[in-house]
C-alpha cells in the first residue's frame, strides 16, 4: 500500500520532530535544566515512526526506555512531553514521571518503560483485554534486543500466541543492550527468527528505512486485526549517542558510529520523497525548520509552567 | 445465618461478581477443567466457559502481565497464582509495573486487578509451597494486601477487592479453605482497610493474621478458662491498615502481642509493633509490645518440623500468660 503525499511529508516532519525534541532535550540536560537520565533515540527515528505510522489513532502502544520517539509519532502534545522531562506539573505525567515513564494514555500510548522488557508481557495482558472485548483495536509492544533475551519474552510471545491476541511485537534492534553486542547475545543472525519457535510470522527490516518497516509492520497490524494473532517484526537499526548520559562509548569505535551516521534514517527518507518529485528541497527544509520552532515552543512553554505542589506530592499512588 | 466453607466462599464471591459484572474474569494455572490446584474454582469453566475461566501455561510472569494489561483495557481480571511462592515469578510485572503504574503516570489510570495467592504450611509441601509472603507485597506502595481469616470475611473482602480501582493482593491461608463460618448468601463487601474484634477482652490485645486469627481465638477461649481475657483484633487487610481499632484495643488492654506465620525478622509483626509503639497506645503499655511469628528459617518437611516452625496455639496460650502475668 503505497502512502499519500501528505502522509509521507508528515511522517518526515515527525522523524525532524523526533530528532530536535531530543537534540534539545539533551542540551537542556547539559545546561541542567533537565535532571536524572535520558536515552536517545537519535538515528532510530524510522522504526517508530513507520511502525506507528501502521497503526489507527486508537490503537495501543507500549514503549521502553527509549521510547520518546514513540511518544512523539503517536500523536503526544509536545509541550506537555516537554513539560514532563522538566518535571513540571503541566507535563504529561504531572511531573512524577520524567523521560523513563512517559504516557500519553489518551493517545493510546500505555507508557515508556524504566524496565527493560517490562512492557512485554503487558501489552500481552492488553491484547487479551482488547480479544475479550471484542474490539479491533490491537497493540504494538516496542521493545529492544536487549530485552529479547528476558524470560518475560518469552512468557508473552507464547501467550499472546496460543490465544491469537492482537499484539504486534515490534523489536528495535540497535545493537547493543547498553554495552552487549547482538553478536555476543545471541548464536541467530535475526531475532526474528525466534518467532517461529511462537508459531508466529516473523520478519527483519531495515529499520533505517521507514517504508520497509511501515510495510512489514502494516502487514502484521492487519493480521492482529483481523484476528489472526501476533508476528514479530525486527526493526534493525543504531542509537548514534550512548545507552544513557553515563555511557562513555568504550565498547564500540567511532569508525562504527560513523557508518551507521552515514545511512541516517530521515537523510534517507528525505531523499527517497525529493527523488520521488513528493518534495523539493526548499519544501523540506521548510518541515525540518518547522519541527524546530515546535520544540522552541514546548520549551517555552514547559519552562514557564510551575512545579508541582508539594502538597499534593503523594497523589495518584492509589486510586 | 447459613454456614459454608471458606473454599466455597471464595469461589461464591468469584460466581457472584462474574455473574454481576461481564468485565469479570478468572485467569491462571490449571483454574479451568482441574478447579485449582486447591479446587477453589471448581466448576466455574462450566457454567462460564473457557473464555473467562482462562488456562494459562506455567508462566506466573506472564499471568501478572495479563492481569495488568487487561485491567488497563477496563477489564477486571482475578489472577491466580497457584501458591504465593511463585509469585517470586512474576515480582518484575507487580512491582515495578502494576503497582506503580497510576503513579508513574501522573494518576491517569487505573490498574484493577486482584491476585490470589493461596499461602501458608501446614500441607508438608515444605519449603517453596509453604510461604507467607505478605510483608514484601505490603512494602510496595500501589498495592492493597488483604488476607481474610473468616469465610464471612473472605466473601466479603474479595468482592471489595474485584470492586477496588487498585491492585489487590489477595492472601488465602490454604488450611483455612476447609474452615467453615456464617456468611450470607446474597453479596455484600467487607471494605479494604476495616479491622475487626474478633473477640474483645480486658487483659491484653493479640494482633493475629489468617490463620493465625483462628489460633489465636482457640488460645484465647483456652485462657479464658484461667481468667485472662484476651481480645483478638484481625487486620483484614494489612494495606491499607485499619491503625485506629489496633490502638484503640491495644490503649484498652495495655498489652499487646502479634502473632502470625511468616517469617518474624522484616515480617508485618514489626510494622504492626511499630505502629502501637508511636500511636496513643504507648502511653498505656504495661509490658513490651511481643511478637510471635514464624522462625527465621524455611519450611521444613518433617511433619513435626513443619508444626514448630510457625505459632500453633499452644505457644500463643503460653506466650500470652507470660506477658499478662508480668513475666516479660
Amino acid at each position: 500500500m503505497t502512502l499519500d503525499t501528505v502522509t509521507q511529508r508528515d511522517l518526515l516532519r515527525q522523524m525532524y520532530t523526533i530528532r530536535a525534541f531530543e537534540e534539545m532535550a539533551e542540551e537542556l540536560y547539559a545546561r541542567g535544566k533537565i535532571h536524572g537520565t535520558m536515552h536517545l533515540s537519535i538515528g532510530m527515528e524510522a522504526s517508530a515512526v513507520g511502525a506507528i505510522a501502521a497503526l489507527r489513532p486508537d490503537d495501543y502502544i507500549l514503549s521502553t526506555h527509549r521510547g520518546h520517539g514513540h511518544c512523539i509519532a503517536k500523536g503526544a502534545d509536545l509541550k506537555r512531553m516537554m513539560a514532563e522531562f522538566m518535571g513540571k506539573e503541566s507535563g504529561y505525567c504531572r511531573g512524577r514521571g520524567g523521560s523513563m515513564h512517559i504516557a500519553d494514555v489518551e493517545s493510546g500510548n500505555l507508557g515508556a518503560n524504566g524496565v527493560v522488557g517490562g512492557g512485554l508481557a503487558t501489552a500481552m495482558g492488553v491484547g487479551l483485554g482488547l480479544k475479550m472485548q471484542d474490539s479491533d483495536r490491537i497493540c504494538l509492544c516496542f521493545f529492544g534486543d536487549g530485552a529479547a533475551n528476558l524470560g518475560p519474552f518469552h512468557e508473552s510471545l507464547n501467550m499472546a500466541a496460543i490465544w491469537r491476541l492482537p499484539v504486534v511485537y515490534v523489536c528495535e534492534n540497535n545493537q547493543y543492550a547498553m554495552s552487549f553486542s547482538v553478536e555476543r547475545a545471541f548464536a541467530i543472525d535475526h531475532i526474528s527468527e525466534r518467532a517461529a519457535a511462537y508459531g508466529m510470522p516473523g520478519e527483519t527490516v531495515d529499520g533505517n528505512d521507514l517504508l520497509a518497516v511501515y510495510e512489514a509492520v502494516r502487514e502484521a497490524v492487519e493480521r492482529a486485526r483481523r484476528g489472526d494473532g501476533p508476528s514479530l517484526v525486527e526493526n534493525v537499526t543504531y542509537r548514534w549517542r550512548g545507552h544513557s548520559k553515563s555511557d562513555a562509548n568504550r565498547y564500540r569505535t567511532q569508525e562504527e558510529i560513523d557508518a551507521w551516521k552515514q545511512r541516517c534514517p530521515i537523510a534517507h527518507f528525505r531523499q527517497h520523497l525529493i527523488a520521488g518529485g513528493e518534495l523539493t528541497e526548499a519544501e523540506a527544509d521548510e518541515i525540518e525548520a518547522r519541527a524546530r520552532a515546535d520544540i522552541d515552543v514546548a520549551v517555552t512553554f514547559a519552562e514557564a509552567s510551575p512545579e508541582p505542589d508539594l502538597s499534593a506530592i503523594e497523589q495518584g499512588v492509589y486510586a | 445465618m447459613r454456614e459454608l466453607t471458606y473454599l466455597e466462599a471464595v469461589r461464591e464471591a468469584l460466581w457472584q461478581e462474574m455473574e454481576r459484572d461481564e468485565r469479570v474474569f478468572i485467569i491462571g494455572e490449571d483454574v479451568g477443567v482441574y478447579g485449582g490446584a486447591f479446587g477453589v474454582t471448581r466448576g466455574m469453566v462450566d457454567h462460564f466457559g473457557p473464555q473467562r475461566v482462562i488456562d494459562t501455561p506455567i508462566s506466573e510472569y506472564g499471568i501478572a502481565g495479563a492481569i495488568t494489561g487487561a485491567a488497563l483495557t477496563g477489564m477486571r481480571p482475578v489472577g491466580e497464582i497457584m501458591f504465593m511462592d511463585f509469585t517470586t515469578l512474576a515480582m518484575e510485572q507487580l512491582v515495578n509495573q502494576a503497582a506503580k503504574m497510576r503513579f508513574m503516570f501522573g494518576g491517569t489510570i487505573e490498574v484493577p486487578f486482584v491476585l490470589r495467592c493461596p499461602a501458608g504450611s501446614g500441607t508438608g509441601a515444605a519449603a517453596q509451597h509453604s510461604q507467607s509472603l505478605e510483608a514484601w507485597f505490603v512494602h510496595v506502595p500501589g498495592l492493597k494486601v488483604a488476607m481474610p481469616s473468616t469465610p464471612y470475611d473472605v466473601k466479603g473482602l474479595l468482592l471489595a477487592a474485584i470492586r477496588d480501582p487498585n491492585p489487590v493482593i489477595f492472601v488465602e491461608h490454604k488450611l483455612l479453605y476447609k474452615s467453615k463460618g456464617p456468611a450470607p448468601e446474597e453479596p455484600y463487601t467487607v471494605p479494604l482497610g476495616k479491622a475487626e474484634v474478633k473477640r474483645a477482652g480486658r487483659d491484653l490485645t493479640i494482633v493475629a493474621t489468617s490463620i493465625m486469627v483462628v489460633r489465636a481465638l482457640e488460645a484465647a477461649a483456652q485462657l479464658a478458662g484461667e481468667g485472662i481475657e484476651v481480645e483478638v483484633v484481625d487486620p483484614r487487610t494489612l494495606k491499607p491498615l485499619d491503625t485506629e481499632t489496633i490502638v484503640a484495643s491495644v490503649s484498652k488492654t495495655g498489652r499487646a502481642m502479634i502473632v502470625h506465620e511468616a517469617c518474624k525478622t522484616g515480617g508485618y509483626g514489626a510494622e504492626l509493633a511499630a505502629v502501637i509503639a508511636e500511636s496513643e497506645a504507648f502511653d498505656y503499655l504495661d509490658a513490651p509490645i511481643v511478637r510471635l511469628a514464624g522462625r527465621d528459617m524455611p519450611i521444613p518437611y518433617n511433619r513435626t518440623l513443619e508444626y514448630h516452625t510457625v505459632p500453633q496455639i499452644e505457644d500463643i496460650v503460653g506466650k500470652a500468660r507470660e506477658i499478662v502475668q508480668g513475666r516479660i
